[in-house]
């Protein structure tokens, strides 16, 4: 479904690399983890797919159906399926939660033709999702993420990709900052969410998200390269055995 | 996305940038004392009114211009400017059907139905045209209920002794450069008049449109709201694109005796010059002022000024009634080459006097955005209050927000509040948006109509909804 061919990056304002030469194939119903260091290029990756402001893709494609992101405004992508959730929600003073949400799911019914929903009936389909949360209506009271804790937040981005019904969701480091409830209620979330039909890239330092949400793969990025593809045990060895053998055997 | 995306959402072209064809009674460039009383025959006006103008002009000619605000732009030429240009073709007042039907089609266009029973079928509208009322719609309705809104020159006619009671009550013409000018050469400009117990049944609006290439425009507005009685007053501004800058100085004064209430609105979109450089926008420098004269009064200022190629305007209350109100709530919108410096003046008189200022300034591409401010409370306001709130907002990375607030309290019983805060629009924000489906445009849209919320919830509703889409539509392009 998601297919990234030899994708390579760079920073808007530098010339350095910080992508050289990623492939990954991404196939329906699979959830993939991608762990590795501090700066490996992790969070560029789910930047690049996103649009993110700052980062430039210098060669290769990243195909959703067929069709390349990389071609797309950030607005078509998300609405062609890809939703990311960020690492660190920004928070928008002034701007309501409810609102925010609705706007964004009319966003997506009308590039879809469908049929877009005047508040009352966007309510009703909030009611079940905020349930599966543990969220409090309240929420969509406030502006968005505007003095949030840090797991409201994260609760507010899985909020909205219950919402959205996004084809590929990103997790960009959602296991960070969240207490062991919030951990628990997310994960919950996302495997309520995922079918065979959807795919979940997972990008984490910690075994302890995949522990509620198992890979069916693991993949090891360092220095912009991917060096390792694995299976879910890898994820369990990495753990134990950190990223050093990885990133710089032992020579011989 | 490149990095320069926010700083070009706003160059989505004038729409009201478009001239009308008619032929016109213009006088000759230049001011002096024959000009003033050319102005005053052609208006057929009582002598005390002549002298009104002439001591104004006089007095204009010993002042100085002023140059202490932050807003930059060449000395301009007095001389060089048209002080009267009216349609040709004679104007008659007594029935609509006779206005000239390419004005009609001029205000159709605008916007502005000139024929009544129509949409805004609540509102009562004066057209004013360059130096002339050419339609007023609603005047029999409304004086069933003792309501007066007419163009200053029929008041003049038909309630001489109110005017003359009022005009330059508020504002004398030796209070500023601009206002002695104005009084000097005012040529039109809406009277009305609420008499006691009264709610005005109908929101009055005028509405001012500059069409003549190299002619000031100088309207006076004048609202008298007698006990007990309310009107809420709206009043919108367009001009066409002209290579040269024009210059427009109005006066607007507010009276409210004992418990009156003025509500008076302005959405301000006159031509703001060229996106490239600026050439030909409007300088609108106006003095607006209200005196609450009776206990209990209020008087409160809404404005939306999203064009003008420099505007300079403080409107302001004289709180002389014990307990009398003043409020000023403002959405300042500057992009491209615009500069504005504009605030509230808040005197404070009487006892238990309160007043509150909520001011959002906007500032995109290259424009300067200053609020300046004065909360004045006198020894005899004895248990005064002031709020004031002033927030900017920076949309891209060339632009600039000043904030100039002064504060002056001479008594101890007296309680003042100051709140400011100054956000950046970032492209995390606008990148939030678009992840979640939502396109650039509108997404600084929603975040710059949740930060003007304050002021947009306090207009009348016919407008709130207008001045919420021309916010829209003039921050275009500034994410490109």
């Amino acid at each position: 479904m998601l297919d990234i061919k030899n994708l390579k990056a760079k920073l808007d304002e530098e010339d350095k690399q910080i992508l050289n030469g990623i492939n990954l194939k991404i196939g329906k119903g699979e959830v993939h983890a991608i762990m590795g260091p501090n700066g490996s290029g992790k969070s560029t990756l789910s930047k690049i797919i996103s649009g993110a402001p700052g980062y430039e893709p210098t060669e290769g494609e990243v195909l959703l159906n067929g069709k390349n992101l990389l071609d797309m405004t950030a607005d078509e992508r998300a609405k062609e399926g890809v939703f990311l959730a960020f690492q660190y929600p920004v928070e928008i003073p002034g701007v309501n939660n409810g609102s925010f949400l609705r706007m964004a799911y009319n966003a997506k019914q009308k590039y879809q033709g469908n049929k877009e929903l005047d508040p009352l009936e966007f309510e009703a389909l909030l009611e079940e999702k905020l349930k599966l949360l543990n969220m409090d209506p309240s929420f969509l009271e406030r502006s968005v993420n505007h003095g949030f804790s840090g797991g409201e937040k994260k609760r507010n981005e899985i909020l909205q990709m219950l919402v959205l019904d996004p084809q590929v969701v990103i997790l960009d480091e959602t296991d960070s900052g969240l207490d062991i409830d919030a951990l628990r209620d997310v994960a919950e979330a996302v495997n309520h969410f995922k079918n065979e039909d959807k795919a979940v890239i997972i990008i984490t330092h910690y075994q302890r998200l995949l522990n509620y949400i198992k890979p069916d793969f693991v993949h090891v990025i360092s220095k912009g390269s991917l060096i390792k593809s694995g299976s879910k045990d890898l994820a369990l060895e990495l753990e134990e055995k950190g990223y050093d053998w990885l990133v710089e055997p032992v020579k011989a | 996305m490149s990095q320069k995306k926010i700083e070009d959402i706003a160059n989505k072209e004038y729409e009201y940038g478009w001239k009308t064809d008619i032929e016109m009674d213009i006088s000759p460039k230049g001011l002096n004392e024959d000009i003033v009383r050319l102005i005053s025959k052609k208006k057929k006006e009582p002598e005390w009114l002549l002298d009104f103008r002439l001591k104004a002009y006089r007095y204009w000619l010993t002042l100085e211009e002023p140059t202490w605000s932050k807003v930059n732009y060449p000395k301009i030429d007095f001389q060089d400017i048209h002080y009267w240009a009216a349609p040709k073709k004679k104007v008659t007042l007594d029935s609509l059907d006779d206005v000239d039907p390419e004005l009609k089609r001029t205000f159709e266009k605008l916007g502005i139905p000139i024929v009544e029973q129509k949409r805004l079928a609540n509102v009562a509208v004066d057209a004013i045209f360059d130096s002339v009322s050419v339609a007023t719609t609603y005047q029999k309705k409304l004086l069933e209920h003792g309501v007066v809104f007419c163009p200053l020159s029929e008041a003049l006619e038909n309630y001489p002794e109110l005017v003359k009671q009022y005009l330059g009550s508020v504002v004398p013409h030796t209070d500023n450069y601009y206002a002695a000018l104005n009084a000097a050469v005012f040529t039109e400009g809406s009277f009305v008049y609420i008499p006691k117990d009264t709610v005005c049944p109908m929101e009055l609006s005028t509405y001012f449109r500059i069409n003549t290439e190299g002619a000031g425009q100088f309207e006076r507005t004048l609202i008298v709201c007698e006990d007990n009685s309310k009107v809420s007053y709206l009043e919108g501004c367009t001009a066409p694109a002209f290579d040269t800058n024009q210059l427009h100085a109005a006066v607007v004064e507010l009276v409210a005796l004992e418990k009156a209430d003025i509500k008076y609105s302005t959405v301000q979109n006159w031509y703001a010059g060229t996106p490239e450089t600026g050439a030909g926008g409007i300088y609108n420098f106006v003095t607006k002022r209200g005196k609450c004269i009776g206990k209990g009064s209020k008087i409160s200022w809404t404005q939306v000024e999203t064009g003008s190629a420099i505007t300079w305007k403080y409107p302001s209350c004289v709180l002389i009634g014990d307990e009398s109100i003043g409020e000023f709530y403002s959405v300042a919108l500057t992009n491209n080459f615009q500069e504005a410096d504009t605030g509230s003046k808040m005197i404070h008189i009487g006892k238990n006097t309160k007043s509150t200022i909520v001011s959002k300034g906007i500032s995109a591409g290259k424009s300067a955005n200053t609020y300046r401010g004065l909360v004045q409370i006198n020894k005899s306001a004895k248990g005064a209050e002031n709020f004031t709130q002033c927030d900017s907002m920076l949309i891209g990375s060339k632009c600039s927000a000043n904030t100039y607030p002064y504060i002056d309290v001479r008594n101890s019983s007296s309680t003042v509040g100051h709140e400011a805060a100054t956000v950046k629009v970032s492209e995390e924000q606008i990148h939030y948006f678009e992840q979640r489906g939502i396109p650039a445009e509108e997404a600084l849209g929603s975040i710059v109509n949740g930060f003007c919320k304050d002021v947009f919830d306090v207009l009348p509703t016919e407008f709130a909804v207008e001045a919420n889409q021309l916010m829209e539509l003039k921050l275009e392009n500034t994410v490109g």
